[in-house]
């Protein structure tokens, strides 16, 4: 701790590189973690879906529908306890830049597989006994400022785009788990259809299987019986769904990765930069403090707790600046990332980054100092 | 027994293939309370050999012995660890952390020490009582004259009571006055405090206040 000073005081001789290095640490971080927290809000997201319900879909793609005779030969399928549908509808809002996701449903089915979207009964009961009528997550209602009992307009961006679709929402859901998100819009099956001129098919199919462990035998049963239709299915647990889904525009993970490793090492550069820097200029001072006893060690530690300081404040600055801005906006990727939210893992990762920055950037000038020849040095300067 | 022995001391620089001698074979006992001067003309090598003897440079050849250490056989660690209680030096620019205030100055070498905040500010505060600084003690090195800031050296050079004092040309940066308020610094701290010191300077006046002069001229030591 007596040392404490020392560091101290050089931390603070060039204050402007101290904050300047500092801020780049920060801003470093706060990149990361929010990157970070991207993956970990989809890696979330794709545990939520349920062990028991796999998910039919066109083999090419999820744009692609599925034909409505398909449903007789599912429900017969061995293993399986009941089949539901859903579909697509891009439906806007006013501004088509404002996302959320909106699916038609065939209610009767789905909602009891869907245990998850809890809504009062009379809510629920009101919404099965209207055509029109919609099912909407608490936080789409409080994004748009809706209420309960509302009609609200919206347009589909996938079918008739001028034409306006009147929804009355009569229930409003919360969900059991933040991941599961609280900002989708549900709908007739019926609505659509008959508004679609009966041309509309199913987007995917819902399985309820009995067990788990029946999963990749009812895939394969489902997958093998239209393996020479006009469409092919593929079929597989939700949670794989998910996950493919949500990595539907390229590897994200992979990707945050690459940018991670990219802004380590330019702020390793910067970092290292700043110190070697620092060292050089103080090298008539290190030559000093030897001449007074000051061991290798000591001015090795001294150099890297320097480094380990600036990199740590930075990270500290960086890391909770993040926890702190999106938990006040409460941030969920504008209803693509539901259950966003920087974890204490990623801030512990955050943190260890900033500690390895500083030793990895302290170690060259700290290596240099206790190399430094005494008697040349001075020579040098005087 | 002298406190000091120099055996066959040689020291050759080699810069790419050419060997720069700068003296060689070169014997010296100093007595413990001794008070030496060292003079001889700029680049006969009398920083090389103050900083042979603080152990901060190598010899080709020959032993240095301190109090029957042999300096010269020690590792880097060690010749810290030597240095730190046996050596206090002052140099020709004071070299002072401009960013340290006189105490932190010369509170430096006891920072290496095991001693509680208490006592290193009573030694600290002792230190700066003998340089005649207690009151410049918050003060920074810019806000000091030289001789001021000599004086913190040498304050910061015996704060840790060294067996040795060595001093390359203290005095070779000060006016006539300073220089003399240094001399006489030196002198007190030879015969109150019975400290050992080699003090190398170009200055004749400076040179008769030490108890013996020697020459190093040509790679040759006289005394
Ligand atoms: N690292 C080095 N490499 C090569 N030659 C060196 C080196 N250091 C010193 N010398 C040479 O050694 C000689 C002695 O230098 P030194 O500094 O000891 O002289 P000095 O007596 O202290 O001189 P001055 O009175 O000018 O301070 C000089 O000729 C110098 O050029
Ligand atoms: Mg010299």
């Amino acid at each position: 701790m007596k040392y404490a000073r020392l560091v101290w005081v050089n931390l603070t001789r060039n204050k402007r590189r101290t904050i300047l290095t500092t801020l780049s640490v920060a801003a470093a971080l706060f990149l990361f973690v929010s990157l970070r927290s991207v993956v970990t809000a989809l890696e979330d997201a794709g545990d939520v879906g349920s062990e028991t319900r796999m998910i039919t879909r066109n083999a090419i793609s999820i744009v692609f529908v599925l034909p409505e005779a398909y449903y007789n030969r599912l429900v017969a399928v061995p293993g399986v306890k009941s089949v539901t549908w859903a579909a697509w509808f891009g439906g806007v809002y006013r501004d088509p830049r404002d996302w959320f996701a909106s699916l038609a449903i065939k209610a009767d089915s789905y909602l009891p597989m869907y245990p998850e979207f809890i809504m009062p009964d009379e809510q629920r009961e009101a919404f099965m006994a209207e055509r029109t009528a919609a099912i909407v997550g608490s936080g789409l209602m409080e994004r748009f400022g809706w209420r309960l009992g509302q009609t609200v307009n919206l347009r589909s961006t996938i079918f008739a785009p001028d034409q306006e679709w009147p929804f009355t929402i009569r229930a409003v859901y919360e969900p059991s788990e933040p991941a599961v998100g609280d900002e989708w819009f549900f709908f007739h099956w019926e609505y659509l259809y008959e508004n679609t001129g009966g041309r509309m098919t199913p987007g995917w199919y819902v399985l309820q299987i009995e067990d788990p462990a029946l999963a990749a035998s009812v895939a394969r049963a489902v997958d093998e019986q239209f393996e020479n239709s006009r469409a092919r299915t593929r079929t597989e647990t939700e949670r794989a769904f998910q996950t493919s889904f949500l990595t539907m525009w390229g590897n994200v993970g992979v990707l945050v990765n690459v940018i991670g490793m990219a802004v380590f090492f330019a702020i390793l550069l910067v970092a290292a930069n700043a110190m070697i820097m620092a060292a050089r200029e103080r090298a008539a001072e290190v030559a000093v403090l030897k001449t007074l006893g000051f061991g290798d060690r000591l001015l090795f530690v001294l150099v890297l707790v320097e480094a380990a300081a600036i990199t740590v404040g930075g990270g500290l600055l960086g890391v909770f600046g993040a926890k702190l801005f999106f938990d006040g906006t409460e941030f969920q990727g504008a209803g693509f990332l539901p259950g966003f939210e920087v974890k204490w893992a990623t801030i512990a990762i955050g943190m260890g980054i900033a500690v390895a920055l500083g030793l990895v950037a302290g170690l060259v000038p700290a290596w240099q100092a206790t190399r430094l020849p005494v008697a040349g040095t001075l020579r040098r300067v005087a | 027994m002298a406190l000091l022995e120099i055996r066959s001391l040689s020291k050759v620089y080699q810069r790419d293939s050419q060997a720069i001698p700068v003296f060689e074979n070169i014997d010296l006992d100093i007595d413990t309370g001794e008070f030496l001067v060292l003079m001889g003309p700029s680049g006969s090598g009398k920083t090389t050999l103050l900083n042979l003897i603080a152990g901060l440079d190598e010899p080709t050849t020959g032993a240095i012995i301190v109090g029957g250490e042999e300096v010269t056989a020690m590792s880097r660690r060690q010749l810290a660890a030597w240095r730190s209680d046996h050596v206090g030096f002052i140099f020709q620019l004071y070299n002072l952390l401009p960013v340290l205030t006189a105490y932190q100055n010369v509170e430096l070498p006891l920072l290496l020490t095991h001693l509680s905040k208490k006592e290193r500010r009573e030694h600290v505060m002792t230190a700066l009582d003998v340089v005649g600084l207690s009151d410049r003690a918050d003060h920074f090195p810019r806000q000091l004259s030289g001789g001021q800031e000599q004086r913190v050296a040498i304050g910061r050079a015996i704060v840790s009571d060294p067996t040795l004092i060595l001093a390359d040309e203290p005095t070779g940066d000060l006016d006539a006055k300073s220089a003399d308020e240094i001399l006489t610094l030196m002198q007190r701290l030879n015969r109150e405090f019975d400290k050992t010191i080699l003090l190398v300077t170009h200055d004749q006046r400076a040179a008769e206040r030490g108890e013996a002069i020697m020459h190093l001229d040509k790679g040759v030591l006289t005394r």
